[in-house]
């Protein structure tokens, strides 16, 4: 399903954002970026930066502690 | 959407942060939005002055104080311990609490200063140090780390008056 997972576990705020962010640069348009992450800040962050960048959060789920978040990347 | 993002490329945000301050708790918010703006495709501008160039030295040496800051108050064995001045002048106790941070630090996934500012390198965000400060504390461009530039108050004006956000650390 996800073209790529960057772990973002036990990382706080604002890297997983900036490893996401460098990730997404990565991939082609279209492709999806899978994030693993356990800072509860994320879910929040996840949207805004989604909504500011214009890439689309296709999904985001809790699986215990580990939030997971389907980006895909639109430019 | 498709629309609104090419907007956005065309007519990305601006944002410039005046960074004053050289301590290591006072070196994280300049840092942190600086970097999370510049990931969220904002154009971003840092003037660095007085002790806000000693974020730009080559190699960090960044402290933190009790002293005067009532607030500081660091997690402790389950309670929340702060400093009455008089304690915080005892000479150790800012080495100490510096090294109790960094490892806070550390063990709850917070990024270093280092690690934050490599990232404000790689995403392009300007960094200019004050040609004043420069000769008011004999500081040296070739002990800063080489991707900044050096300004003044017109360079740092030019910039702000074209951005959506200007804010002042």
């Amino acid at each position: 399903m996800a073209d790529e997972t960057l772990d973002a576990k036990g990382m706080n705020c604002p890297l997983p954002i900036l490893k996401a962010k460098k990730a997404l640069k990565g991939l082609s348009d279209g492709q999806i970026l899978e994030v693993l992450a356990t800072d509860p800040g994320s879910v929040a962050d996840f949207q805004a930066f989604c909504r500011t960048t214009g890439n689309e959060l296709v999904e985001h789920s809790i699986d215990g502690d580990v939030y997971r978040f389907l980006l895909k990347r639109v430019a | 959407m498709t629309t609104s993002v090419e907007e956005t490329i065309g007519n990305a945000k601006k944002m410039t942060i005046i960074c004053t301050k050289g301590s290591l708790d006072w070196a994280y918010p300049p840092f942190i939005l600086g970097t999370t703006a510049a990931a969220m495709d904002v154009d971003v501008t840092m003037f660095f002055t007085f002790y806000g160039l000693e974020l730009l030295k080559e190699k960090l040496n960044l402290q933190v104080t009790p002293l005067g800051n009532p607030a500081m108050a660091m997690p402790m064995g389950g309670m929340h311990m702060s400093m009455p001045n008089i304690v915080g002048m005892i000479p150790g106790v800012s080495a100490g609490a510096t090294v109790m941070m960094k490892n806070l630090i550390k063990k709850k996934g917070v990024a270093s200063i280092e690690e934050l500012r490599e990232a404000a390198v790689l995403s392009d965000v300007r960094m200019i140090a004050c040609q004043m400060t420069l000769d008011l504390f004999e500081l040296d461009k070739k002990d800063m780390i080489d991707d900044i530039e050096i300004g003044g108050a017109a360079t740092w004006m030019e910039s702000a008056l074209q951005s959506d956000i200007n804010l002042f650390m």
